[in-house]
């Protein structure tokens, strides 16, 4: 494999130590054939328990059906149980197992996170590649936009918006934390696009007569591959958040089993003053888990494009 | 000089977006919102002043007549400070209602973020100059592991404990039965003690922002040029990471403070509907559950404006702080 290629060297190269990055990328992608970048990543022992932490949850969300022993709005169970045996973290006030209603919350995380991640870095990639790239009026008025995004309290208007919504639904959810969480990326982006674009390759590539377009695919993207990756995995992390957010404040969609759904359910449902400590705990716990592994993620894709950061 | 004039303009720019959206989104729903409002009052229609009724068309749209009168007749109401009438609280007008639950949320807000910001500076400046201690990382990994807990569920559990297990405190409001709100001591001490939990809940995720972004900024800046000819000096390591370090970092964290308020209003909404405490947030929640679109739009709008007012705010300050900025913010 040539070393060129890889995201991390080129990203590294960004960060000034191009040296040490390449080493790094060199002796990762020596002993094996798996790609350097993701040796950087697997060599970080922080990243490398938030890597095993994902796959955990991914598997878990993919065969739901398989591990959890009831169907999650099943309500043929006495109410209100503590755990065990058979429900080994009790039953809901409606008579729903908890434990399977978790293992399904774990679907509706990952969905929101990935799809809802993927829309607002594409989005936020789009509005910040161009404004930083072409400038003047364009840049103007995008950047009048990001900042307005950047400024406006997320929470109220997502509410305001789900609350005149005809129709509620994941999907509606979805778009609702699309629209209101790009802003920080583009801005982002934009500061690293106004540094990237007077480099002397972007000149000879200028020279060369590559269209606009080129340039931004061919010769500027690949420098934010490290920078684009942080965004989504920010972004999934703020969209998995506002989810659990929204629907533990009622908001969510009512026909899907959520971390969120099951906290409002849980607080509304007297899980506290019938001492139902499982009920309450368990989905807090394990959203905090999910956002864990990201975090842990983070700091691999970070050392990744700095090597300051670096631990050794 | 221009960087303020440039901040001003900003601020009028995103108070008149903020303004249009506030017309534009509950127009995107059909029907007559005055209807509405006359069907669900039933038998008290006969009280409602028309005066109201019109105020509610312009704020939430009429059925007929075009979108550029309608946005005329929405900006004249909306200088007159004329929201029209809630439909939870009737006959209490949209300005009357949020009047009343302004206090609680600017001063839950304001003491907790106040307390996070200084609390979450320190630290992160502690963690830096000790950095790769063994304070640096119980700083470290202790705000990032508790950043990854949902602080709606640590308060759920701080209920759970303190509240129902223990009953230190009340469950949740925003003062008792016994007393009333007024300049009296019985009312403080009432509401102080019910604040303690939601001030609480806020406090212990709070500062988790602030210490990992000033520990970061602090690093760099005590690596850059400046800060290694202080040490080639000889001046003493404190002295170098209080003027040299802390002082520079900090910057970066006062537009954060601003940037974050938009976030923390949010996070303020979950805890006042948690403790059910009488803010705006919970107000908002209230108002979305009874469909009173006056009071939803009229508090959208307002917390809106008081978060780009803030902003503004923080970026003047920022300016006053930072001659860099006033310079180089033409670019």
């Amino acid at each position: 494999m040539t070393i060129a290629n890889t995201p991390s060297a080129t990203a590294a190269a960004t960060a000034g130590d191009t040296e040490s990055a390449q080493v790094a990328a060199l002796t990762a992608g020596r002993s094996s054939r798996l790609p350097g970048w993701f040796l950087i990543l697997w060599r970080n022992r922080k990243c490398r328990l938030g890597l095993l932490l994902l796959a955990a949850f991914v598997l878990v969300a993919v065969f739901a059906p398989a591990i959890a022993p009831f169907a999650p709005r099943a309500d043929s169970f006495a109410q209100s149980e503590a755990p065990s045996g058979a429900h080994w973290l009790g039953t809901t006030a409606r008579g729903e197992d908890v434990f399977s209603q978790l293992v399904y919350g774990a679907r509706t995380s990952l969905i929101v996170g990935l799809v809802a991640g993927t829309l607002s870095t594409l989005i936020a990639t789009a509005v910040g590649l161009t404004a930083g790239y072409l400038q003047g009026v364009v840049d103007e008025v995008l950047s009048f936009f990001i900042n307005l995004g950047l400024v406006v309290p997320v929470l109220p208007l997502m509410i305001t918006l789900a609350a005149y919504a005809p129709v509620k639904g994941l999907g509606l959810i979805i778009i609702v934390i699309t629209v209101t969480g790009w802003a920080f990326g583009a801005r982002v982006k934009r500061a690293q696009i106004v540094t990237l674009r007077t480099r002397d390759y972007v000149t000879a590539a200028k020279f060369a007569g590559d269209s606009t377009a080129r340039i931004i695919v061919y010769e500027i993207a690949p420098n934010m591959i490290s920078l684009i990756v942080v965004d989504f995995m920010g972004s999934a992390l703020g969209a998995i958040g506002a989810e659990a957010g929204l629907a533990f404040l009622g908001l969510g969609d009512p026909a899907t089993t959520s971390w969120g759904t099951m906290l409002n359910q849980a607080s509304l449902g007297g899980a506290m003053t019938t001492g139902q400590w499982a009920w309450l705990i368990a989905p807090g716990l394990v959203l905090a888990l999910l956002v864990t592994s990201f975090s842990l993620i983070n700091f691999g894709v970070d050392a990744l494009s700095n090597p300051h950061l670096r631990e050794d | 000089m221009a960087y303020f004039i440039r901040r001003a303009g900003f601020l009028l720019a995103t108070l008149w977006a903020a303004v249009t959206l506030n017309f534009l989104i509950p127009r995107l729903q059909p029907g007559d919102p005055a209807q509405a409002l006359l069907s669900r009052l039933g038998g008290k229609t006969q009280a409602i002043d028309p005066a109201q009724l019109a105020a509610v068309r312009k704020m939430l749209g009429a059925p007929d007549g075009n979108l550029l009168s309608q946005y005329g007749d929405y900006l004249v109401a909306l200088f007159h400070g004329q929201f029209g009438i809630s439909y939870t609280y009737y006959p209490y007008s949209v300005g009357h209602v949020i009047e009343q639950a302004v206090p609680w949320t600017l001063v839950l807000v304001g003491v907790t973020q106040i307390l996070s910001f200084v609390v979450g500076t320190l630290l992160g400046a502690w963690a830096a100059f000790r950095r790769n201690s063994r304070v640096d990382s119980v700083i470290t990994l202790g705000s990032t592991f508790v950043g990854t807990l949902p602080f709606f569920w640590i308060a759920l559990l701080l209920i759970f404990v303190f509240a129902i297990t223990l009953n230190w405190f009340p469950e949740g409001g925003g003062y008792g039965g016994g007393s009333s709100p007024g300049w009296s001591w019985l009312f403080f001490s009432d509401a102080f003690q019910h604040s303690v939990l939601p001030a609480l809940s806020l406090l212990i995720t709070g500062p988790i922002g602030w210490i990992i972004g000033m520990r970061n900024n602090m690093v760099q800046t005590l690596g850059e040029d400046y800060a290694r000819l202080a040490r080639a000096k000889g001046l003493s390591r404190r002295r170098i990471a209080l003027t040299y370090g802390a002082r520079i970092a900090i910057l970066p964290n006062v537009t954060g403070f601003a940037i974050a308020l938009g976030g923390i209003l949010g996070g303020t909404v979950l805890v006042e509907s948690i403790f059910n405490y009488p803010g705006l947030g919970r107000l908002l929640l209230e108002a979305v559950g009874n469909k009173d679109f006056p009071l939803m739009q009229a508090l959208f709008l307002f917390t809106t404006v008081g978060v780009l007012v803030a902003n503004f705010l923080a970026d003047i300050t920022y300016g006053l702080l930072d001659p860099r900025v006033r310079r180089t913010e033409a670019g």
